[in-house]
Parts: C-alpha cells; sequence; structure tokens
C-alpha cells in the first residue's frame, strides 16, 4: 500500500523538474524581446498615454503637468479631424493604388517566368533596388522631377493639360503618388510570396472545369494570394496613414496636404504641445488598430495564415 | 435544359496528324489515334514517351504544333480549354485548397450555371462514397479520399470524354486495386468515354477495353490487352508488356502458312501470319508462362517447338508460380513461368531440361527487336533499375 501510493507520486517528482526546466528555457529565451517590448514600447506607451491626459504649460518651453485633463482628445478632434479624414482617405488611395500597379508585377514574376530563374531573380532584385537609397532622397527625386521647373510639367504644360498656374507638387494627386510609390515594395513582395507558391496545376484544373481565365484568376488565384494581399496592404496602409514625409511640404505636399503625421510632427517639434502631440498620437494607433481589426477579421485572414 | 450541357454519352475522340514539339525536343512524333466514343483507352508508355503531352492536348493545356483534335467530330484544336466537353483528374488531384470539398465538386457545375449544382454534386460525391466529408477541406483527407474527390470532381459534369492523368500513381498497391475496380464499375455505370494516361501495365490491362503502347512520341502498337499481350508487334511491346523470350534467328523457309526459322538452339516454326517479317533476319519470340518445361528431350510431333537441351541457372517460387532461368548454349537466357501444380519446384538447379511450346503461340518480330526490347525491360521498372 505505501509503496503504491509512493510510486506515482515518485515519477510525478521525477517528471516535474524536466518540465520546469523546458519552461525556463523558453523563458530564458524569451526575456530578451519581452525587455526589449516593455523598455521600447511598453513604457513609451504608458509615457505617452500619461502626457495625453497632461495640461500645457504654456509659460515654459514644452512645459506642461500631469492631470487628468481629457478635453485634449476632444480639442484635438475638432480641430484636427480633416487631418484625420485626410490621411486615412490618402493612405486608402496609396494602398488601392500600389495593389493595383504590385498585383500584376507579383503574378508576373512569381507565375508567368516562375520558370525562368534568371529573370525572376533579376526582378525581383529590381522591385527590392529602391531600398538600396535612402527613402528621403528618393521622395525628394520625386519632387524634382515632379516640379514646376521639372520634365513633367514642362511637357504637360506644352501640350496644354496643365494651366501655366498649375503645379503638381503641393497636391494631393503628389503626395498619394509618393505615398503610393514609396509602399509599392512592400505591397509586391507578400504578394509575390504568396504567388510564389501557388500551384500552377491548379489554374489548369480551373481552365479544366469550365473557368475562363478570368473567372479562374478570380476563384482560384486571387482567394489563394489572399494572405498576401493581406499583409501587403497592412503594410502599405498602416505605415503610409502615419506617414509625414510625403505629405509635408518639403517634400512632396502642400499647406492643403497635410496629414496627421505632419500635424503630430509639428506639434512635438515645433508648437512643442506635448499633450496636444500624444493625444493625437494614441488617437491616430487607436484608429488604425480599429481599422486593422475590423479588416482582418472581415477578410477571414485567420483562416488563411 | 440545363440538363442538355451533360454529355448523353461519351463521344468520339480522334486525333489527326498530331504532332507536338517543345524547344529542344519532340514530345509527340506523328499521331494518328480514334477512340471510339464509351471506351476505356488507355495510353502506356514510360515516362516521357508522350503519353502526358497528348492528354494535355486533349485537355486543352497545350497546343499541337500540327494536327487536329476532334471530339464528338467536332474540331476542337483551337478551343479553350474551359469550353471543352472535357475533364481531367490530374495526377496530382488539384484540388482546390481553399474549398470544401462540395465546393470542389460544384465548381464545375457552377461556371456552367447548371441548376441544382450543389445537388448533384453531392449525388456525384455519393457515386464515390465520399458524401460524409462534402463540408471538409482537401487537406483533412486521405490520399484515396482526394483521388474520389478529384473523381467526383470531374465525372460530375458528364463530360462526353474524361482524361485521367495517372490518376492512381500515388496511392499504395493495395488502395490502387481497388480504386482500378471502382473506377472501371463507375465508367461502366455512367458510360463515358475514359482516356486514361498510366506507365503501370497491369492497371493499362486489367482496366481499358484497348491499350495503345506508346514509345518516343509514337504509338507502337494498339488492340485490347489480349491482342497486346498474345501478339506483341514491337520488341518494346514483348518487353513492356510483361516479359518476353526473345531469340535472334533466320528464316529458312515459309510454306504451308508456317514460317520455319533457325536459332542457335534449333528450328522454330510459327504461323506465317503472327509474324512481321518472313525472310532475312527475324526475331523468335514466345512468353514465359507458354513454355514447358522437359527433363526428356522430346519427340518432334510437328506441333510443338523444341529448344534444348539447356541447364536450369535459378529457381525462384511466387507462390502461384515458379519462375525458372535456364541457359541454353548459342540462346542465352530463357524464363520459363510454370504453375505450381505440385508441392514444391519440380526441377532443380543445374538441372538439364528442354522446353517446349505451341507453334501458334510464338510471334515473329524483326530484327532489331531484342534492342528495343532491352529499352523497355528497363523502363517498364524504374523501381528495379533503381535498386
Amino acid at each position: 500500500m505505501a509503496i503504491s501510493a509512493l510510486v506515482p507520486a515518485g515519477t510525478q517528482v521525477a517528471r516535474e523538474p524536466e518540465r520546469r526546466r523546458g519552461g525556463l528555457i523558453a523563458l530564458a529565451l524569451l526575456v530578451p524581446g519581452l525587455a526589449y517590448l516593455a523598455l521600447f514600447f511598453l513604457v513609451p506607451f504608458v509615457s505617452l498615454l500619461i502626457t495625453s491626459f497632461g495640461i500645457n504649460d504654456t509659460a515654459t518651453y514644452g512645459g506642461y503637468y500631469y492631470a487628468f485633463y481629457w478635453q485634449n482628445y476632444v480639442d484635438v478632434i475638432a480641430q484636427y479631424w480633416p487631418q484625420f479624414v485626410r490621411s486615412f482617405w490618402y493612405a486608402l488611395l496609396a494602398t488601392v493604388f500600389a495593389l493595383l500597379i504590385s498585383y500584376p508585377i507579383a503574378y508576373f514574376i512569381g507565375v508567368t517566368i516562375r520558370e525562368h530563374k534568371m529573370l525572376r531573380n533579376l526582378l525581383l532584385v529590381l522591385v527590392i533596388a529602391p531600398f538600396f537609397i535612402s527613402f528621403l532622397l528618393r521622395t525628394l527625386a520625386w519632387k524634382q522631377i515632379l516640379s514646376d521647373e521639372g520634365p513633367v510639367v514642362g511637357v504637360l504644360q506644352a501640350v496644354g493639360l496643365m494651366g501655366a498656374q498649375d503645379h503638381i507638387t503641393g497636391t494631393g494627386f503628389a503626395v498619394v503618388f509618393g505615398l503610393t510609390y514609396n509602399f509599392i515594395p512592400f505591397m509586391t513582395l507578400p504578394i509575390f510570396a504568396s504567388l510564389d507558391r501557388l500551384d500552377k496545376r491548379l489554374i489548369e484544373a480551373g481552365n479544366d472545369l469550365y473557368a475562363s481565365h478570368a473567372s479562374t484568376f478570380w476563384k482560384v488565384t486571387f482567394p489563394l494570394s489572399l494572405p498576401g494581399v493581406i499583409s501587403g496592404t497592412l503594410l502599405t496602409f498602416i505605415p503610409a496613414a502615419g506617414d509625414y514625409v510625403n505629405a509635408s511640404q518639403s517634400f512632396l505636399g502642400g499647406p492643403g496636404t497635410a496629414m496627421i503625421g505632419n500635424v503630430i510632427q509639428s506639434k512635438f517639434l515645433i508648437t512643442v504641445n506635448y499633450p496636444q502631440a500624444a493625444a493625437l498620437s494614441i488617437l491616430l494607433m487607436a484608429v488604425i488598430v480599429v481599422i486593422v481589426a475590423f479588416y482582418v477579421r472581415r477578410s477571414g485572414t485567420d483562416d488563411l495564415l | 435544359m440545363a440538363g442538355g450541357a451533360f454529355a448523353e454519352s461519351g463521344a468520339d475522340l480522334e486525333l489527326v496528324g498530331i504532332r507536338k514539339t517543345f524547344p529542344g525536343f519532340t514530345a509527340i512524333e506523328e499521331l494518328d489515334l480514334l477512340i471510339p466514343a464509351g471506351s476505356f483507352f488507355a495510353l502506356l508508355g514510360p515516362s516521357g514517351c508522350g503519353k502526358t503531352t497528348t492528354l494535355r492536348l486533349v485537355a486543352g493545356l497545350e497546343d499541337p504544333t500540327a494536327g487536329r483534335i476532334l471530339i464528338g467530330g467536332q474540331d476542337v484544336t483551337a478551343v479553350k480549354p474551359h469550353k471543352r466537353p472535357v475533364n481531367t483528374v490530374f495526377q496530382s488531384y488539384a484540388l482546390f485548397p481553399h474549398m470544401t470539398v462540395i465546393e470542389n465538386v460544384a465548381f464545375g457545375l457552377r461556371r456552367r450555371k447548371v441548376a441544382d449544382a450543389v445537388a448533384k454534386a453531392h449525388e456525384a460525391l455519393r457515386l464515390v462514397e465520399l458524401d460524409h466529408v462534402a463540408s471538409r477541406r482537401p487537406s483533412q483527407l486521405s490520399g484515396g479520399q482526394q483521388q474520389r474527390v478529384a473523381l467526383a470532381r470531374a465525372i460530375v459534369n458528364r463530360p462526353a470524354l474524361l482524361l485521367l492523368d495517372e490518376p492512381l500513381g500515388a496511392l499504395d498497391l493495395k488502395l490502387r486495386r481497388q480504386m482500378q475496380i471502382e473506377l472501371k464499375s463507375i465508367q461502366a455505370e455512367v458510360g463515358l468515354t475514359f482516356l486514361h494516361v498510366t506507365h503501370d501495365q497491369e492497371e493499362a490491362m486489367t482496366m481499358a477495353d484497348t491499350v495503345a503502347v506508346m514509345n518516343h512520341g509514337r504509338i507502337e502498337q494498339l488492340g485490347s490487352p489480349q491482342e497486346l499481350y498474345e501478339l506483341p508487334r514491337t520488341g518494346f511491346v514483348a518487353s513492356f508488356l510483361g516479359q518476353s523470350n526473345l531469340f535472334p534467328a533466320e528464316v529458312v523457309s515459309t510454306a504451308g502458312g508456317l514460317i520455319t526459322a533457325r536459332t542457335a538452339g534449333g528450328v522454330v516454326a510459327m504461323p506465317h501470319e503472327r509474324a512481321v517479317v518472313d525472310r532475312g533476319a527475324i526475331t523468335v519470340g514466345v512468353r514465359p508462362e507458354k513454355l514447358r518445361l522437359l527433363s526428356e528431350e522430346p519427340p518432334r510431333d510437328g506441333l510443338e517447338n523444341v529448344l534444348g537441351p539447356g541447364r536450369i541457372v535459378d529457381v525462384s517460387f511466387a507462390g502461384a508460380s515458379t519462375q525458372y532461368i535456364l541457359q541454353i548454349a548459342g540462346l542465352g537466357e530463357v524464363t520459363v513461368f510454370e504453375q505450381n501444380m505440385v508441392f514444391g519446384s519440380v526441377f532443380t538447379t543445374g538441372s538439364e531440361v528442354w522446353v517446349a511450346w505451341r507453334r501458334e503461340h510464338t510471334f515473329g518480330l524483326d530484327a532489331a527487336a531484342r534492342v528495343e526490347a532491352a529499352e523497355a525491360a528497363a523502363a517498364a521498372d524504374p523501381e528495379g533499375q533503381a535498386a
């Protein structure tokens, strides 16, 4: 009796430290990542959250004192809702255009020329090549190309498509153009990754089962590339909504194209109203999280990823 | 009205002067073929013989370099794959992974806007006994189940012509035998024309009414499995379809409907119509199970061919039969299959024996047959070759 009662207990004792050791190793491996997240995400986030409820002290440069002044949020929404709306509108347009441009590129590289390894790799390098130059420089280059003295405006004015007083830079068009251009690689690569894995025999099976090329694309190819499309659109939309470079007046934007990123930047660095800047940042983050959560849910990604 | 989209029965398939070249090689040299409606036709050949290319041409997934394809008398050479009355069961099944089983099966019906697509799809799934997994994803099924879903997805459309591209290749032996029987009974039930591509000679023989043996982009011989087996016309067929003993010989006389030829081991005779050449060098062939082993030289009775004496070099017991390999001076190795009518082997290694067989079981091939046969034997058994 005594022995039989002891044996299972004994084996359990023997197994327990082993499991605990495995848990300890996992924990040890997680510590750097968790510490990083705590230090560089959680702490700044809490700090930002606290700041967003602070009261701006107009007497000192950049000063504010801690409070629970939630009216900051009301104020910034009342004052800057047009920039909010514009940010998401521009980001949405840039995402749609980037998708329309990137999908054919990704399809061409991943499906059409899949067997021609050399050409495929060359085109992939070309997609990634812009990363070798700072995107600030590339955006500045576009500013030059699209400037009033640049070739594009010159030609359009010469053929009468643009009046003498019209500009490209400083318009919403230029900002959306810049956003689209800058995020095309982020859209192309995930879609390419999805399409590269696509079994071409499924396309043949679609054709064999009375589906035209277009119908096969919408019923077979596109649904199977959805994980890539969703990653690509998220990788484009999220940073584009918070972007403050393209819309900046030093780059492609003008007085009427400010996005929420530009407002936050000027609140932090120029007018040094930290509580309002923090409130705007928190709002931007919250809206993006809600949109993304809704989007991922609607597209049923959990099933595909 | 929608029912009119279904083929009432199978349709003839006719290939006229088909040629297909890819950059760097020729897949099909020259192909003329007529497959009658309602038949179960097998294209049999080693990998790279052009059989899968032929199938893809019929499906419209490849365009022929030259020639015409007619289905039910209509020229479909320029018709796009999705407009051909043809469905394929792919070697890899190619089930759509993002759809459930029932969605896969209903796919073709929905594209053609057939009424009650789902009900018809369920019916097809019941035919392959898989209706209970209708709402699962293909990845949740076993290989054999996936194969049956692929079959249901094709036959639900009642195509005039069903193409099967080595559909049983990925299954294990037991399941393959079971599916062979099922496929055959489904074909009989639905009455469609089946074009089955395979490299498995046993599969082709057990399932098809007509078999075409393909090699190097050409059809070597076409006929019923029995015809091909009993009267092969080329060395390739003689060795790809079962085994054959082939001896080099010289025709010495043709008289009374008999061709007499001299081999290094003796004189043999065969009916004239069973030989493809009647003068000069000839290859004499006979199937191993047609041979009788004798311990004494038999009297020549004018009905049988006799070769010998030879010596048994190998005996291997295979359950229902025993395979003997003997050496006959000047002829090389001869393979004999003997039914195990008595307990244990009758002959042992080293015994002196004669072989005898009926003249009408002999076939005559051209002089190059032995070279083709060696190639076919290697191609017929890639696993054995690798081992």
